[in-house]
């Protein structure tokens, strides 16, 4: 009895298979985009210098933002969902009527916008040694979040663009107007509790 | 009876699909070896908070990565339950900053030291105390840019 040839296995459709594979790979290797929150410390005071002969700086010019063990926040000496911390910090930032309790105002001529009021204001930002660093990042976003509103709103007036969208020249010149001047405290080692 | 006359009645022979599969295995394994694998296998727990103002870490291999988070259930009994430092691939205490940045400076082009950026990947609940002195040391070491790594948060209108 002679062996039948078995019948070949049709192979046309190993390709779609193999494309499958491929595209599976495709979309679960995310090749994982490392975001974050970009920051520059300042530099370490010399050793030898005792103390610090700058001007204090008015109480009127400094937006304190003062974040407890619970999370919970005090700016300007007002407890403040992290929420609301971006428009208060616009306005302080901003100052658009010359309030007398906001940061002063000097004028300056600055490229593109000619004579221009530039706040003297600065944030400061002290937190607990028992804070949460998910509630540390979402206000220092938050601060962030202000001073880059501020910009897009002046660029989006000036030059009818986003900020990003900006040559360097003009971005200086914006940077200018809105300086991101966020002070973090010295970590202080006072006070009970962990 | 021409000679070029055209043979309507005989149909193109079709295309060879046979080495079809053979070039997509070719892209597929090409994609699967440049694919890169994070590096350091993680030793303790990493959730990172939510921000909104986000920027993207360009150059890979400028970055150093520091990771502060619970210790795994594995290492726990060892090391504790508390936020604990990793640097590479083992457990280490704030002390260890410096020299960890001063090795990590020597591993780079002396050209590219300058731009070199310190991320710190820390878990959302860990206590501010660890992330401080972190920093402190960062100073101290004046590896002065740093990413606090974060997720996007995604908007709710």
């Amino acid at each position: 009895m002679a062996r039948r040839k078995l019948p070949e296995i049709p192979n046309a459709s190993l390709a779609d298979i193999a494309f499958m594979v491929l595209i599976f790979f495709l979309m679960v290797s995310t090749m994982d985009t490392d975001m974050g929150l970009e920051r520059r410390l300042p530099p370490m005071p010399p050793p030898d210098q005792e103390k610090d002969d700058t001007p204090p700086i008015k109480e009127r010019n400094v937006f304190v933002v003062l974040v407890n063990a619970q999370n919970q926040l005090l700016v300007e000496g007002e407890w403040l969902q992290v929420e609301d911390l971006r428009e208060k910090a616009k306005e302080f930032m901003s100052n658009p009527n010359d309030d007398p309790n906001l940061p002063e105002m000097t004028e300056k001529d600055v490229p593109f916008f000619g004579p221009t009021k530039i706040t003297k204001g600065v944030i400061s930002l002290q937190n607990h040694v028992g804070t949460q660093y998910g509630t540390y990042i979402a206000v220092q976003s938050e601060l962030v979040g202000a001073i880059n509103d501020l910009r897009n709103e002046l660029s989006q007036k000036q030059f009818g663009k986003p900020y990003n969208k900006l040559n360097s020249d003009q971005q200086d010149a914006v940077q200018e107007i809105y300086p991101s001047r966020i002070s973090e405290a010295e970590p202080k080692k006072i006070g009970g509790g962990k | 009876m021409s000679k070029f006359r055209k043979d309507s009645g005989k149909e193109l022979p079709a295309i060879s699909t046979s080495s079809l599969p053979d070039i997509v295995f070719m892209i597929l394994i090409f994609f699967m070896v440049t694919v890169k694998m994070r590096d350091v296998s993680l030793k303790v727990h990493v959730v990172t908070p939510q921000a909104t103002e986000l920027s993207k870490l360009e150059k890979k291999s400028l970055v150093s990565n520091i990771y502060v988070g619970e210790p795994l259930a594995q290492y726990q009994r060892t090391f504790g339950s508390e936020p604990t430092i990793q640097l590479n691939d083992q457990f280490a205490g704030v002390g260890d900053i410096i020299n960890f940045i001063t090795a990590e400076r020597e591993a780079r082009d002396e050209a590219e030291v300058p731009f070199m950026i310190t991320s710190l990947k820390v878990d959302q609940y860990t206590k501010m105390g660890i992330v401080t002195d972190i920093k402190q040391e960062l100073r101290k070491a004046s590896a002065l840019h740093i990413n606090y790594s974060a997720r996007k948060k995604e908007t709710v209108d």
